[in-house]
């Protein structure tokens, strides 16, 4: 880490935050607060036949699709807008919104909530991968349940195949996975100055403002956005808020009083987006080189009952889906379905861990069925500068996995000890390679957000940074005044850089796809430059800086053809179990983790996300099990669903190598999804090499294991 | 209804209300301490972490008729304090936080170990925040705030 920018300062929001000062939604005072809770949908397909409603006491309001202004729309305008805000007369999945019950007292309000009776007309429902594309009960979605299909190909792969001397193939799923976010969804929706104002914790203020304008049928410009500081996000909050303000707004709208939407547990992990679940199918040829000539990839994603991100997340599950490998002749066949479960959505990685995760699984068991060391295998595959992707582009990365290979073995002392673990009855070691597209897919950043960041010259030396993105524990509120700081000559304390309100800052776009620090950030040192050189011109002097996709980049998005991403971040994990063959426990040894971000703005914030990020992937992999039954999510308490404690996994040991990256601020690349990314298969190879059975599917549980040693 | 006195933070406080009220919507509502969270509700995250008599409780477990007569100790009791300014400052410089909501927990946590333990190796302060769920951190660097804590801290505890 060479880089002075990587220097660790002290997080701007440490002290407040620590001590218990910082404001979070539920902890702030509004005058006259009304109390919001909604009635959801008990059964996962059916028709709405009536509504048995109480009487409601005055002050206490029953508020569904018919309140909505008559210039609005019951559609929630997210990535596509076939979420409706309520219910009406039929629903699609367990936890639809039919109404908002609100009033001044939450007990009350829960009383009238239960005394509440819908009377339905259960219809066929489909749930599974198999149940959608069989259009069980008929389709949910369109006439056939395919949200959308995309069919990538580099080479010929039949041809390929042809003159393959052995196939190899594999089916690869992964499930569920809860956000858990330690804070939960909260919004308050308020009447000030005669317009709505939204105070969320929330990821895109300006995504909220929009869907929430487009229901009342007014112009955003009417519509108030507060990100208050947000207790975790992981993706949860990128959309998933819009599901929650949309109704809130209609609300308020009517009863033009403050009324706060804020989740109990139970409800955030009974009714909320999760990750989206894969079934991922793959066939490999190879020659008698053992070289891998041809692969062919046919990728599920379940999207439940709305589209909303889903296409999004397929295109990265399947932009991903070759992994760190150069394969001359590839085919990857992707689909997105629709089922009556509760819509998955964004969460970290988005896509990108189940592609990966299924084809380091399938990399492994190639080289285990040649009976050839799996990390030799995928390193004679690897990538390089200049080899053409599964999108038909050359890869423009310098690529450094064979450096962080040498460096991670070098950390793990992976070699030997995979050797020495080879007849070890209990421990085992796992390695996994990716890397993670930063930014919008292609060209998006371009096509749809055009990120616009502003800066100004305040009192008292100090300057003022207004972007849309959040602080929501990854460190922006720290790294961006950083890298303005460092453009300015001022120090990181004298930016002020407030929770963004969508009356006061431009849209830089909202905070996800690892985007924030490589495309925001480097409009913010851009910007900082700009405004450097109008100092002097005295206090209120501004700059601005708007988003230019760089010209060398192409992309054809129909097709998905050209530059999927403007660059990569590399990563490999190392990963040593050992399992416990009376009870089936598996517990974690040693885990070694080696990126490749560009630079490190700071280099303890991006520890914090190296070590986050795979103990949240290790969760993911071991212990998260998030089940259906009969469309209902089986886990609601944190009891039940189970996140990764402080004693469950050992230190994760981190190392950045520095490999700038000429349009990120300083060097920096995306990282924050980049760190999900290899945890997962490096875990399940490591438990396959302790038990001595492969392994396809995650989380890795020990009734998994028992059933893989019977 | 009920009027149940309890000393907060040092100062005696009454509060008229529910026995059963859970202690942290005492806490938050009516005593306006949020530096105290709710995380689940149910005693599994450790976000509502308070010290009742010393001992380290989760106050959405505990009914406020419990806390009669008992001195309770929030975030804002300890803050301001040599000891909680140390490990705040400790956190600070170990890079411990991220959002923050599971982190006034986390130095209630600190507080309660550090002062039956001033040197607490890493696998006793893993145990001793085992109790304590943080979804953004994954614990490392937490355990090096709680560290650096008990370094700095040696003549505090
Ligand atoms: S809120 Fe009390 S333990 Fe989670
Ligand atoms: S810092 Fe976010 S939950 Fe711990």
């Amino acid at each position: 880490m060479g880089a002075k920018i990587s220097i660790p300062v002290r997080r701007i929001d440490a002290k407040e935050k620590a001590g218990g000062w910082t404001k979070y939604i539920g902890d702030y005072q509004f005058k006259n607060l009304q109390h919001g809770r909604f009635l959801r949908s008990e059964r996962a397909r059916a028709k709405i036949i009536e509504i048995k409603k109480p009487d409601f006491p005055e002050g206490y309001y029953y508020i569904d699709a018919s309140d909505i202004p008559s210039s609005g729309k019951n559609n929630i305008q997210m990535i596509k807008d076939d979420w409706r805000v309520f219910a009406v007369s039929d629903v699609k999945y367990i936890g639809e919104t039919i109404a908002v019950i609100l009033g001044p007292d939450k007990q009350k309000v829960l009383d009238l909530l239960n005394q509440i009776e819908v009377i339905y007309e259960d219809l066929v429902p489909a749930f599974t991968f198999d149940d959608a594309l069989s259009c069980k009960g008929g389709a949910v979605y369109g006439d056939n349940n395919i949200f959308s299909e995309y069919l990538l190909n580099v080479g010929n792969v039949d041809n390929a195949f042809k003159d393959a001397v052995k196939i190899v193939e594999g089916k690869y799923e992964t499930g569920f996975q809860e956000h858990l976010y330690m804070e939960t969804q909260g919004l308050v929706g308020a009447w000030e100055d005669e317009k709505i104002t939204i105070y969320a914790s929330s990821q895109c203020p300006f995504y909220i403002r929009k869907s929430v304008a487009v229901t009342l049928g007014v112009p955003v410009g009417d519509i108030r956005v507060r990100q208050t500081t947000t207790g975790g996000a992981f993706g949860g909050k990128e959309h998933f808020p819009d599901v929650i303000a949309t109704p809130l707004a209609v609300a308020v709208n009517k009863v033009k009083k403050p009324v706060a939407m804020i989740y109990d547990r139970i409800e955030d992990i009974s009714f909320t987006s999760k990750r989206h679940p894969s079934k991922i199918t793959i066939k490999t040829g190879l020659d008698k080189n053992n070289n891998i000539i041809a692969m062919d990839i046919d990728t599920l994603v379940n999207g439940g009952a709305y589209e909303s991100s889903t296409t999004i997340v397929l295109q990265r599950a399947i932009l991903h889906g070759i992994g760190v490998y150069n394969i001359p002749n590839a085919r990857i066949r992707g689909r997105a379905v629709a089922t009556n479960t509760f819509p998955s959505d964004a969460y970290r990685g988005f896509g990108a861990p189940q592609g990966l995760f299924a084809i380091e699984m399938h990399m492994s068991h190639v080289a285990d069925e040649l009976g050839l060391d799996s990390s030799d295998f995928r390193r004679k595959h690897f990538i390089k500068t200049n080899d053409i992707t599964i999108t038909n582009a050359k890869m423009h990365d310098e690529v450094k996995l064979p450096e962080m290979f040498a460096k991670i073995d070098e950390m793990s002392d992976y070699s030997s000890r995979v050797k020495k673990y080879t007849d070890d009855p209990v421990k085992g070691i796992g390695i996994a390679f990716v890397n993670h597209g930063g930014g919008f897919t292609g060209n998006g950043e371009q096509a749809i957000i055009k990120g616009v960041v502003k800066m100004k010259r305040l009192e008292g030396g100090k300057a003022g940074l207004y972007v849309s993105v959040v602080e929501m524990g990854q460190g922006l509120q720290t790294t961006m005044r950083k890298i303005a700081a460092k453009e300015l000559g001022l120090d990181y304390e004298d930016i002020v850089y407030d929770n963004p309100d969508t009356d006061i800052v431009p849209d830089s776009g909202p905070t996800c796809a690892s985007r924030s620090i490589m495309v925001v950030g480097f409009l913010v040192q851009e910007c900082a430059k700009k405004l450097k050189a109008k100092w002097n011109e005295g206090v209120g002097v501004e700059a601005e800086d708007v988003y230019k996709h760089p010209d060398e980049l192409i992309w054809e998005q129909e097709t998905l053809q050209g530059d999927a991403y403007p660059s990569y971040g590399w990563g490999i994990n190392v990963v040593e179990v050992e399992f416990d063959p009376v009870t089936y426990e598996v517990k974690t040894t040693g885990i070694w983790a080696v990126w490749d971000i560009g630079v490190a703005i700071d280099e303890i914030i991006m520890q914090g996300q190296s070590s986050g990020g795979v103990i949240q992937a290790l969760g993911y992999a071991s212990i998260e099990k998030c089940e259906l039954k009969n469309g209902a999510f089986m886990q609601h308490t944190m009891a039940d669903y189970t996140i990764p404690t402080s004693l469950d996994f050992p230190k994760v040991e981190t190392c950045f190598i520095d490999n700038p990256y000429k349009y990120g601020p300083s060097g920096a690349k995306g990282a924050g999804e980049l760190v999900f990314d290899a945890a997962p298969p490096a875990y399940a190879e490591a438990v396959q090499n302790a038990i001595g059975k492969r392994i396809y599917d995650i989380p890795v549980t020990p009734e998994m294991i028992m059933g893989a040693l019977k | 209804m009920k009027e149940i006195k309890f000393i907060l933070n040092g100062k005696e406080v009454s509060v008229e209300a529910d026995p059963l009220k859970r202690l942290l919507d005492v806490l938050r509502e009516d005593e306006k301490m949020t530096g105290v969270k709710e995380g689940c509700g149910e005693g599994e995250c450790g976000a509502c972490a308070v010290l009742k008599d010393g001992v380290l409780v989760n106050s959405c477990m505990i009914p406020l008729g419990a806390a009669e007569g008992s001195e309770i100790v929030t975030p804002e009791g300890i803050r301001e304090t040599d000891k909680g300014k140390c490990i705040i400052d400790a956190f600070g410089d170990a890079g411990a936080v991220q959002c923050g909501f599971c982190t006034p927990g986390m130095m209630m946590a600190t507080e309660a170990l550090l002062t039956i333990n001033n040197k607490p190796n890493e696998s006793e302060i893993r145990e001793a925040l085992s109790g304590n769920l943080c979804r953004c951190t994954g614990y490392d660097l937490i355990v090096k705030g709680v560290q650096i804590a008990s370094e700095r801290g040696k003549d505090l505890w």
